[in-house]
């Protein structure tokens, strides 16, 4: 059951070839024997999965459900769920039992979606190779040795190690196209608003976005149709008719506009990871769609005004961890601010107290226009760059990682070149675009990921284009050595 | 770009964060090389240019002044660190 896609399964479950509670003890069981090796999952949920593998089997049954009806997923630990802890990889929050659910996860649940678990990530999503996490790194299923990607880490390879068919991600500068394309398999990050951010914790508001992760383009259209959609609980969410995503899939590439802007493409660029790409691209070319270079100038000055907006957001979001109303609380405080002193010294980790520290000063008086306001204004000379572009071109196309899956702890000492791991990622989020990674090739074994962005709010372009390309392509069917079984 | 143990442990302060004397040391070096990646926005002239806040410009939503949430005081305090008679304990602040 584990080779089957999400769409092969929800076919399956309609013609009632097997049940959901069938379907979900086989995952669970992947899931028990899998997790000590590859730490994905933070927090099963086995008793509550197979509960609403039964009602989706009543569903079924009595020819209510509808097409994600008893599928199972995993949602990362950054979304709330009631009754069930959601550490968002912190030991500050590792006592948290959220009183609600967030919005993405109760709309999957309507939908009768099966949730088997939590799964890891970066602590607060902060991070790009899901290994700062309270609870260790996780491993990647194509070599154990190497990290799965990050922040969403735990999702993409729970998907990629087939345990589930489907996982939930939430992508700040990258963190679910990142480990998606580390991990060989298929992630979106929607336009800014598409996706509820209510109950998902915040990292840096003006930046985060939930977005689905799957194998395939096809399975990622079915849940982006679920998870998305207007919710008065966001004050940012966008009020939009919903879209039908899985119908415009069979749209093609002909005549498509393809921009590969000068600055992906340059010496920098890793020699093998480009000769994937231009394999795609030559398909995507035989299929009708047609190539033009373009210039996105401000590309280098994205992770630095990155590295400002994102930190500064995260200093004022994570003031609200202070050991008085949830979470972790420190030992026999003093007064007050040993209170909140201790409570957050002890609750962070290293990365994340970084994080703090830096949007801190980048905030502090006396600093503000030179850092802030300046990172604000480099972000309007980018998302301008890739309006102009979108007068040129439907879609923008590029790598999505500057290198394959790196080692555990390669990175882990210099917090510089782990930023520069989202190079091509981050200016997508500084303009709020929709991107995709797409499997694309492998270089030793080890898979690799091509970016196709959109314009706001053209998911359904981006989706089919990306499935014209699964369409003439397996590198989405791969599974990684030793997990067929 | 260099920021002295001072400025580390004034950071630190305005973020209520207790660091130990490596974390300073750490934190110290780093900081810095992190400030040198982010200066290399100083290479633009931005003077012209309007500050971004929101990528699709929109403003906020307003709603009707109206109350929508029932009282969950229960509920919300029972994860709490401490709480007595509906109120969440911290350390005497007034003596």
């Amino acid at each position: 059951m584990h080779r089957k896609s999400l769409t092969e399964l929800s076919r399956s479950l309609a013609r009632r070839d097997f049940s959901s509670v069938e379907l979900t003890h086989a995952c669970l069981k992947r899931l028990e024997r899998l997790n000590p090796t590859l730490n994905c999952f933070i927090t099963p949920t086995p008793d509550l999965a197979l509960a609403q593998a039964r009602d989706a089997d009543h569903q079924h049954a009595r020819g209510t459900a509808g097409p994600l009806a008893g599928i199972p997923i995993a949602h990362k630990d950054i979304f709330c769920t009631d009754g069930v802890k959601t550490s968002c990889g912190s030991k500050i929050l590792d006592n948290f039992i959220a009183p609600y659910d967030a919005t993405v996860v109760e709309r999957l649940r309507a939908a009768g979606m099966v949730m088997v678990g939590k799964t890891n990530m970066d602590e607060f999503a902060m991070g790009s190779s899901s290994e700062t996490g309270f609870q260790g790194p996780v491993r990647s299923p194509w070599d154990i040795n190497r990290v799965a990607g990050g922040s969403s880490g735990g999702s993409a390879c729970a998907v990629a190690a087939r345990i589930v068919p489907a996982a939930t991600g939430t992508d700040t500068g990258g963190s679910i196209r990142l480990p998606a394309a580390l991990c060989g398999i298929t992630g979106l990050k929607p336009t800014y608003g598409l996706v509820s951010r209510h109950g998902m914790v915040a990292f840096a508001s003006s930046l985060d976005q939930g977005g689905p992760i799957a194998r395939s383009a096809e399975d990622v259209a079915l849940l982006l149709g679920a998870m998305g959609g207007f919710d008065p609980k966001d004050s940012t969410s966008v009020e939009r008719a919903p879209q039908d995503y899985v119908r415009s899939l069979a749209t093609g590439v002909q005549g498509l506009r393809i921009g590969l802007p000068r600055q992906y493409f340059d010496a920098q660029l890793d020699a093998a990871i480009a000769d994937c790409i231009h394999k795609v691209l030559e398909t995507l070319e035989r299929g009708g769609a047609k190539l033009k270079d373009i210039e996105l100038p401000s590309t280098p000055l994205s992770i630095p005004a990155y590295y400002v907006v994102a930190p500064a957001e995260a200093s004022s979001n994570l003031s609200r961890f202070d050991g008085v109303r949830f979470g972790y609380r420190c030992d026999n405080p003093e007064d007050l601010t040993d209170l909140y002193c201790r409570s957050r010294g002890e609750g962070f980790g290293a990365e994340v107290k970084r994080r703090i520290m830096i949007g801190t000063y980048v905030l502090s008086a006396g600093y503000y226009d030179a850092y802030y306001l300046k990172a604000q204004k480099i972000r309007r000379l980018i998302r301008d760059e890739f309006r102009a572009a979108f007068e040129q071109v439907d879609l923008i196309a590029g790598p999505t990682s500057p290198t394959t899956a790196f080692r555990l702890k390669e990175r882990m000492d210099d917090p510089v070149s782990m930023y520069l791991s989202d190079i091509y990622t981050v200016s997508v989020n500084l303009a709020g675009l929709p991107a995709i990674s797409i499997p694309s090739g492998e270089i030793g074994g080890l898979p690799v990921g091509m970016q196709l962005i959109g314009n706001h709010f053209d998911e359904a372009r981006i989706l089919a284009a990306a499935h014209a390309w699964q369409q003439q392509s397996d590198w989405h069917t791969r599974i990684p050595a030793g997990y067929g079984e | 770009m260099s920021l002295d143990r001072t400025e580390i442990e004034q950071i630190a302060r305005l973020a209520r964060l207790a660091l130990d004397e490596a974390e300073i040391t750490l934190y110290q070096r780093e900081l810095s090389k992190i400030l040198d990646l982010v200066n290399t926005m100083n290479s633009v002239d931005t003077a012209a240019v309007q500050p971004l806040a929101h990528p699709l410009e929109i403003t906020a939503r307003l709603r009707p002044d109206e109350v929508t949430e029932t009282d969950q005081r229960e509920k919300f305090q029972a994860i709490a660190p401490a709480v007595a008679n509906g109120y969440y304990l911290v350390p005497r602040v007034i003596e």
